[in-house]
Order: C-alpha cells, then sequence, then structure tokens
C-alpha cells in the first residue's frame, strides 16, 4: 500500500466519518444555548451546601468525587508504567555503572539560564503551593497545583544541577509521596464510610465563611492530597527521562 | 455563529487523524494524537457554554449571577492534567521500541518482528 | 435564578447583567470567533509540521492559544491547567524523549 493510496483512502474515510460527527453536532441547542437544568442546578446550591466559593472544585471533589479519584489513580497508573518500563531499561544497559560518574551541569547551559531558573524556583514552588491550597476559594485546586509544583523541581534540573535535583527528589521518597497521595484521597473516602456516611461524604466541618482557605471541609484536604500525588507523578516521570538523557550522554554521546 | 466552535472542533479533529495516518515518526503521531485530545476538550467547553453569562466562581460576585455550567469544566480540567501522564506513558514505549528495533518509523517498525 | 432571567435564558437571548466582568456580547463573540480561527489554524500547523523538535515548539505555541481560548469561554480553572500542562509539562517530556532518542537515528 503505498502513501498515496493511503492518504487518498484515510481522506475519504474522514469526510464520511466528519459528515456524521457534523450532522450529529448541529443538532444539539447551539453555541451558548446551554438547555440543562444541572448546570444550574449545580450553580445555585453549591456555595450553601459546601461553603465553596470555586464551585469547579466543589464539583470535582465533592459532586463528582468519584469520577477525581478514577482520574487521579489513571494518572498514578501512568506515572507507575512510565517508571516500570523505563527503569527496566535502565538496568539492561547501565548494569551497575556509578551514578557519580556523570557531571554536574551539561555542556551548553549558559549562565543566564542557570541564574533565571535558579532564581524562580522558590515563587514557582510557592505559587504551585498557593493553587494546590486553595481549591475552594478560586480559580485553583489539585490538579494544576501540582503540576506548577512539580515544574519548580524540574527547573533544579534545568539549572544544570542535576545532582541536586537528585538529591532533592530522591526515587524513592517520590515513590512514596505519590503514594500517600494516592491513598490519602480513597482513605478520605473510606473514613467517611466508617464514620457511617456514604463513600466520600463531605463529613468535617463546613467552616463559617464561604470561600475562606478552612472552609468546606473534605475538598481543601482532598485538594491537597491531589496536589501532592499529582506533583510526585510528574517529578517521578521528568526523572526517569532525565535519567535516560543521561545514559545517552554516558555513551560518550555529544549533550 | 451558534455552530462555529462545532465545525473547528470537527477540523482540529480531521486535521490531527491525517498527521497520525500519514507520519513517519512515532513521536510525531504522539503529538498529533494530542491535537486530536484538545478538540475533545474544546467540544465540552463549547457545549456547556451560555451565552453572557460569567465563570462558576462566586467568590465577589453574587450568588445568583448566570453563570456557565461546571460539571463540563471540572470534567476539562482532570482531563488535561490525565492526559499529560498517559503521553508521558506512550513516550516511554516509544523509547523502549527505539532501543529494540533501532528505528522510529511506523512503517518499518510493522515489519519487525520481537 | 429569578423567572425573567430563566425565561430569557430558555429563549437564548443574550443576558443584560451587569457585573464587574461584564463585556458587551459582540465584543466577546468577536473575541471568541477570532481565537476559534487561531486555534483551527495553530492545530493544523502543529499536524503539519513533520520535525518533531520543531513541533514540540508548535505545540507549546498552540497550548497557550487553547489557554486563551478556554478563558474567552469564561473557564478559569481549565486555562490553568491547559497552560502549567501543554506549555510546560508536554514540551519538557517530549524533549527529554527526544534527546534519548537522537543518538542512535544519525
Amino acid at each position: 500500500m503505498t502513501p498515496a493510496l493511503r492518504r487518498g483512502m484515510f481522506l475519504v474515510g474522514i469526510a464520511g466519518f466528519l459528515a456524521f460527527y457534523l450532522w450529529g453536532l448541529t443538532r444539539l441547542p447551539g453555541f451558548g444555548r446551554y438547555p440543562g437544568p444541572y448546570g444550574f442546578v449545580v450553580n445555585r446550591i453549591a456555595v450553601g451546601q459546601t461553603n465553596a466559593t470555586g464551585v469547579v472544585s466543589a464539583v470535582n471533589f465533592e459532586y463528582r468525587g468519584f469520577d477525581t479519584v478514577g482520574e487521579e489513580f489513571i494518572l498514578f497508573a501512568a506515572a507507575t508504567g512510565v517508571a516500570t518500563v523505563l527503569r527496566r531499561l535502565r538496568d539492561e544497559q547501565e548494569g551497575g555503572r556509578s551514578r557519580a560518574a556523570f557531571g554536574e551541569s551539561p555542556s551548553g547551559t549558559t549562565d543566564a539560564i542557570r541564574l533565571a531558573s535558579l532564581v524562580f524556583v522558590g515563587p514557582v514552588a510557592l505559587f504551585g503551593w498557593f493553587l494546590a491550597s486553595h481549591a475552594q476559594t478560586s480559580p485553583s485546586g489539585g490538579f494544576q497545583g501540582g503540576v506548577v509544583l512539580a515544574t519548580a523541581f524540574v527547573l533544579i534540573y534545568l539549572a544544570g544541577q542535576f545532582l541536586a535535583f537528585r538529591r532533592v527528589s530522591p526515587a524513592d521518597l517520590i515513590d512514596s509521596v505519590g503514594a500517600v497521595g494516592a491513598a490519602g484521597f480513597a482513605a478520605i473516602g473510606l473514613t467517611a464510610v466508617v464514620l457511617g456516611f456514604a463513600y466520600l461524604y463531605n463529613f468535617l466541618p463546613l467552616g463559617t465563611v464561604p470561600g475562606a482557605v478552612s472552609s468546606s471541609g473534605t475538598i481543601a484536604l482532598i485538594s491537597f492530597f491531589v496536589g501532592i500525588e499529582v506533583a510526585a507523578a510528574f517529578i517521578l516521570i521528568v526523572g526517569e527521562l532525565v535519567e535516560q538523557t543521561l545514559l545517552v550522554r554516558a555513551e560518550g554521546g555529544d549533550k | 455563529m451558534s455552530y462555529l466552535p462545532f465545525f473547528v472542533v470537527a477540523w482540529i479533529l480531521g486535521v490531527g487523524l491525517y498527521g497520525i495516518v500519514t507520519s513517519r515518526h512515532l513521536v510525531h503521531q504522539i503529538i498529533c494524537l494530542i491535537v486530536v485530545q484538545s478538540s475533545t476538550y474544546v467540544l465540552i467547553l463549547g457545549v456547556g457554554y451560555v451565552t453572557g453569562a460569567v465563570a462558576p466562581y462566586f467568590y465577589d460576585i453574587p450568588v445568583h449571577t448566570p453563570a456557565v455550567d461546571p460539571v463540563v469544566q471540572a470534567l476539562a480540567l482532570t482531563d488535561v492534567v490525565v492526559e499529560a501522564a498517559v503521553t508521558a506513558l506512550l513516550l516511554a514505549f516509544a523509547i523502549q521500541a527505539h532501543k529494540r528495533f533501532g528505528t522510529l518509523d511506523p512503517h518499518e517498525l510493522v515489519q519487525l518482528k520481537g | 435564578m429569578t423567572p425573567q432571567v430563566a425565561d430569557a435564558l430558555a429563549a437564548g437571548q443574550p443576558m443584560a447583567v451587569v457585573t464587574p466582568y461584564t463585556v458587551q456580547p459582540a465584543l466577546m463573540d468577536a473575541l471568541q470567533v477570532v481565537l476559534l480561527i487561531l486555534v483551527a489554524a495553530g492545530a493544523t500547523v502543529v499536524a503539519l509540521t513533520r520535525v518533531p523538535v520543531r513541533q514540540t515548539v508548535a505545540l507549546s505555541a498552540y497550548g497557550l492559544l487553547l489557554a486563551v481560548l478556554f478563558l474567552a469561554f469564561q473557564a478559569p480553572d481549565v486555562t490553568l491547567s491547559e497552560l502549567v500542562v501543554g506549555a510546560v509539562a508536554l514540551p519538557i517530556l517530549l524533549l527529554l524523549a527526544l534527546t534519548r532518542v537522537r543518538r542512535r537515528e544519525k
């Protein structure tokens, strides 16, 4: 099958598929004419019921909390899969070579990059922590905060300090932190069951002021656990990929 | 205007699939898969939009202001982060394929055996 | 939600509610149309760039465009997610993987 024939067959197929797709989409009520009652109902009662002014996070961690448990475990499984595949690849290739043989800074990192990266590590980590802890007040939440927190660690690597990156995020510690995050979320739900409510019921005190950091019960706590789990997953993934690139350098290749 | 987002969604889907089908590099295919996934984010956010409404955050606006649908936003935001981790898993498989077979061309990978 | 607002929403009319963040509906529509066309163009560029390293840079810019589009759709949470993931985390992962496979491609 030549590439031209493959392309022609694809174009015919995609034209038919998109015709059906658009036929279905144009029978929706149209952009901006949202008809369904569920969104309006949630907007009206969420602040009163949960004392959380960030309704999206309230939906994520309370009204649809069970979906979020599933999504978080997809993330956890993907990070574990990356670690499994790449660590086995590394063990096949390294064969006991000492990691101290790898130098500190990769060649070609200029001082400007190093300075800029090191300057931003602190503020980015603080910003990630702010995002992960303010899920119930403003547009933020565990997922975004976790990724920003992981970016702060990656900046250390970008500044050329690979050994510092490894020392600050050793593989065992990151594995356990990720596991604590994932298990913590499930454990909060189970605690609700133990106390006699349904799974993931909001059993902590809801606070008095809607939108304060200490209000909304389990939403803030779940957001914290999700934040550390997402951060650990991304640090794990980036760490494994970085070790793979160092294998390339140690084989005598270029940077 | 009321159907333009859906046409854009269909276009992005078609372009991404075209990139996957006519690709000669595994990482290029993975990036085109990211493009296809982004079309679904635009679709569900477009479905939940209310004309003239604001974002559903009632920190400093009165509670009964008309706001857009928060449920689809919750779905989209977890979706974005989780798909990044799944993309990392696909990249790990691509690295392993490169190590085993020495090539990242999908046309050649089909003919090699383990 | 008051009955008048509910009726107006059901009839599909633009709202006249004024908050500190309200923009004229026509302006918001124009912004959304422009961003949608830019996103469609950006997706085309990303899919048709063949060299993976260049495609990664294009993907970063496409992620930024998508984030602004989500902001115009009144979804700041999704904007934050897409910004940190699509413009920062995904290019990092892709560039690291490309460095790993570049050695034997030569």
